[in-house]
């Protein structure tokens, strides 16, 4: 296979990564099935559920929606690079149910906790419209991202 | 106490199905019929694939009946003279790369004789039509009280309407999963995705010929169910199991999103029509109700859904003369399944409804009908229960307004629509009612077997086939048998379901887990206990500090044993359910609930926001506040988008729009804050003093918001989901800006 793959380095979790990736493999899949990492799950594959959630450089982007081969050079970091101790609001405010959207869900809290000046022009409610959840009706999670901004604040 | 997995699926270390390392496996996949109805000529392999590289599986390769154990024994496992649906599976694939496989599933062609299809469960039917019974009905159900037709000719005030609902997808975020092999004793195990770990072993006894002890069925942490991983999951284990089985591999089913919203069963569509005689003061004096129901291709759940959909479709008031009617009749549409609410939700969509039409026609507030019919205790439902506890109705109702500032929101919301040029508020309000567990006889007959074992290390084990699916069992259960028992919770552990370790406790389903198995677990603490005071010669059976002390002093001299209590399920004396004629205790209690939803119409585009929502119930004892609202919440948003956006567009008997991107689930920006009440009234009866809670905030948002879009727009919308072009319909353009 080696004629069809495509050699790359990058950042992922702060540990450098080089692999052999094939030029339409999804960043979801490498992470998951070459790389082990299965927090970060396929829900849609199309981009629209926010399950597959990951930072790249930064961002939270839709992981099923990234050709692999464009992370390098970049840093890739995964809901496995989260402390658990951050987690404790979203775990008190009963932010996980069924917890296939949480990891999704997760990176995009943390994001918004690393940018709280965010919400001085968007609702918790505007910048986790993209991460679809079917249990909980979305307050636990609100109140989650609340609670974790605050505690955030209050450290700082 | 906090959701006890909850670390593990925040932090992303829980291992779903598609998270398990799997050595050595295939990937397995369906190949689907592609015509609604008629049929099968023949399967065609396109030679330009190497077919030598695949597994192969068709109906031929099914050792024991090619029959999907349910209900009724019509759906097969894979079509082998006739396709009814679409999506009905055919040919079944395997091989070790996954993108080779999808390429082959499109190169396998079933050619099929077409038949004529039936779409409209309403449409006259033409004999060649006919593929269940004389008339393509799979169940039909009555229930009558009093003389509904002479109550109707009395009444001094008669009206009628007729409601529509839609199906609905589940979206469980984690779409189906299913892993299979043999292991070394010869043992066909699944392990899976899936609510009912029996229902899955008894298809897999039916398809396989064999005893309970040839296979094994366990479940992997399940990213949702919401009843659409009640049956179909069998489907899925038996074709993974056969192509384990012929392959000798092991092998691995993970429906793509595109696939699972199109060949997974959905809610059933309704369609209920209702005659209501009423006093001019407001008082019911009959209730005709007609229920037709969509029960697609095969009979799967309907006769049930149906059931549940008829006893609570005169809703929760009191009346003397009630005649209902209900159809679950086949299309060839994909089969329609449970969803949480089964049944219910339509019908009471349809029910509440109608209470503010009669309230119009009355000149009466909607609020006050209400009131005026609302059941109380030693009253009596459409089937004859009788009312025994539960807290009054109209207290609920009252918090329920007291909470939504109800009359003086409504009289701003009239300032507000005559001077703006083109939003328009309201609010509407539904009081509805379900019940919990199993239906009439159902629980009977399930019979449920629940274990509790001390053992010698000082733990307790709740062993049960009830299924953790995001509902919150593992949870619930530790807290009830941790107060049974009157120990830390820490000293319990509840065993994961596996078929050869666990009892069978029933399905996960029917709001049952918490009031029927809850209670269960009790009974089997009381036992273990018993057991465990006479191991020690004690007066009685131990309980806190003389439990643990007990316990510990008998695992000392008993390492690696275990004192085993049982129960099985016995259902309260005074309940009375007669089958044939459809009266009596149809439910062992119910759950009640009062729920008031606020609205802003837009008149431009005819959208709909929800803005306000409360959602005030009886569930008995709260056994977790954290658990217990997010079930609330989590219901109430499914039915904001049953009634408002999520719409399964329809062609050739199959969803159009399977995709996330064109059918339309609410976001958190779609919907407001769920303001969460309970008013709590300990059910003698159910683990805990709990009642049912999964299903019963399904029930009441769909009316609740339609009414308040009656009230913002004085239009009168009678079928959901009111997308906005429905709304567009029913508001003259005149009104418009």
């Amino acid at each position: 296979m080696s004629h069809d793959t495509m050699h790359i380095a990058f950042t992922l979790n702060g540990k450098a990564v080089e692999i052999d990736v094939l030029p339409h493999e999804r960043l979801l899949d490498t992470l998951r099935y070459t790389l082990g990492l299965t927090g970060a799950k396929e829900g849609c594959g199309e981009g629209e559920c926010g399950a597959c959630t990951v930072h790249l450089d930064g961002l939270p982007v839709n992981s099923c929606l990234v050709p692999t081969f464009q992370v390098r050079g970049r840093d890739v970091r995964t809901v496995e690079h989260l402390s658990p101790a951050l987690l404790a609001p979203l775990h008190e405010c009963g932010a996980t149910q069924c917890g296939a959207c949480t990891p999704g869900v997760v990176m995009a809290a943390a994001w918004i906790r690393d940018n709280s000046h965010l919400l001085s022009r968007f609702s918790i409610r505007e910048l986790m419209a993209g991460n679809l959840c079917r249990c909980t009706g979305y307050d636990g999670i609100v109140h989650g991202v609340e609670r974790l901004v605050a505690s955030e604040q209050g450290a700082a | 106490m906090l959701r006890l997995e909850g670390l593990s699926k925040l932090t992303g270390a829980e291992r779903y199905a598609d998270d398990m390392p799997l050595c050595d496996f295939l990937w397995g996949m369906t190949v689907r019929s592609q015509s609604p109805r008629g049929r099968i000529v023949d399967i065609r392999f396109d030679p330009s694939v190497d077919w030598s590289q695949f597994t192969i599986v068709t109906h031929r390769d099914i050792p024991g009946c090619n029959e999907v154990y349910l209900i009724e024994k019509d759906q097969p496992i894979l079509a082998a003279t006739h396709t009814r649906h679409i999506h009905e599976a055919v040919v079944l694939l395997a091989h070790p790369d996954r993108q080779a496989l999808r390429r082959a599933v499109g190169k396998v062609k079933v050619i099929v004789d077409e038949l004529p299809p039936v779409f409209d469960p309403r449409a006259p039917l033409a004999p060649e039509q006919l593929q269940h019974g004389t008339e393509n009905v799979f169940k039909a159900l009555e229930i009558r009280k009093g003389d509904a037709a002479a109550a109707l000719t009395a009444a001094p005030v008669v009206v009628e309407g007729e409601y529509a609902t839609g199906a609905q997808e589940h979206v469980y975020i984690e779409p189906n999963a299913m892993i299979a092999w043999t292991d070394e004793a010869g043992v066909i195990c699944v392990r899976g995705s899936l609510q009912c770990p029996y229902y899955v072993l008894n298809a897999l006894k039916h398809a396989f010929a064999r005893e309970a002890d040839g296979v094994r069925v366990i479940q992997t942490p399940t990213g949702g169910g919401f009843g659409g991983k009640e049956d179909y999951p069998s489907i899925i284990a038996v074709h993974a199991a056969l192509l384990a089985h012929k392959s000798g591999k092991q092998v691995k089913i993970i429906y793509d999103r595109d696939e699972d919203m199109a060949a997974t069963t959905k809610r059933h569509p309704s369609i209920v029509r209702h005659r209501t005689g009423v006093t001019k003061d407001g008082l019911l004096l009959a209730q005709d109700i007609d229920i037709i129901m969509d029960g697609g291709a095969y009979v799967t759940l309907s006769p049930v859904v149906l059931s549940r959909g008829l006893i609570h479709a005169a809703g929760p008031y009191s009346c003397a003369n009630v005649h209902v009617r209900g159809r679950a009749v086949l299309t060839n549409c994909i089969p329609h399944g449970a969803f949480r609410g089964f049944g219910a939700p339509q019908t009471h969509f349809a029910n509440e409804r109608h209470m503010d039409r009669i309230a119009a026609h009355l000149g009466m507030s909607p609020v006050e009908l209400r009131r005026r019919n609302l059941l109380k205790k030693g009253q009596t439902t459409s089937t004859g229960q009788v009312i025994r506890d539960g807290v009054d109705r109209c207290e609920l109702l009252d918090a329920a307004l007291d909470a939504a500032r109800y009359d003086a929101r409504r009289q701003r919301h009239a300032e507000f629509n005559r001077a703006h040029p083109y939003l328009r508020r309201g609010m509407g309000v539904a009081t509805f009612h379900h019940g919990a567990g199993f239906t009439g006889s159902g629980e009977d007959y399930l019979a449920s077997k629940l274990a509790v074992a001390a053992r010698s290390d000082g733990r307790v084990e709740v062993r049960s086939a009830s299924t953790e699916m995001g509902q919150g069992t593992l949870t619930v259960f530790t807290t009830i048998a941790a107060e049974a028992l009157d120990i830390p919770a820490d000293r319990v552990v509840v065993a994961n379901p596996d078929t050869h370790l666990v009892p069978n406790s029933g399905p996960t389903v029917a709001s049952r887990t918490a009031m029927v198995v809850g209670h269960l677990i009790e009974r089997a603490c009381d036992d273990m206990a018993g057991q465990l005071g006479a191991a020690r010669g004690l007066s009685s059976a131990p309980r806190g500090g003389a439990f643990l002390a007990a316990l510990d002093a008998w695992g000392r001299e008993n390492p690696g044993r275990e004192l085993v209590g049982r129960a099985q399920y016995k259902k309260p004396e005074y309940v009375q359910w007669y089958d044939k004629t459809y009266q009596g205790d149809a439910y062992a209690t119910f759950s009640w609930g009062a729920y008031v939803a606020e609205v802003e119409v837009d008149l431009r585009t005819f959208s709909t926001r929800v803005t306000d929502f409360v959602a005030v119930q009886d569930i008995g004892r709260v056994l977790n506040d954290t658990l217990a609202a997010g079930q609330v919440t989590g219901g109430v948003v499914q039915a904001i988008g049953w009634a408002l956006m999520e719409e399964c567009v329809w062609e050739r008997g199959a969803m159009k729009n399977n995709q996330l991107t064109n059918y339309i689930i609410p976001t958190s920006f779609d919907v407001p804050e769920i303001n969460v009440k309970f008013i709590q009234s300990p059910y003698a009866h159910g683990g805990g003093g709990a009642k049912g809670v999964g299903e019963l905030p399904m029930d009441g948002p769909g009316p609740a918001i339609l009414n308040a879009v009656a009230d913002a727009t004085g239009a009168d919308p009678c079928e959901l989901p009111l997308t906005p072009e429905r709304l567009m319909r029913l508001i003259p353009s005149g009104d418009a800006p």
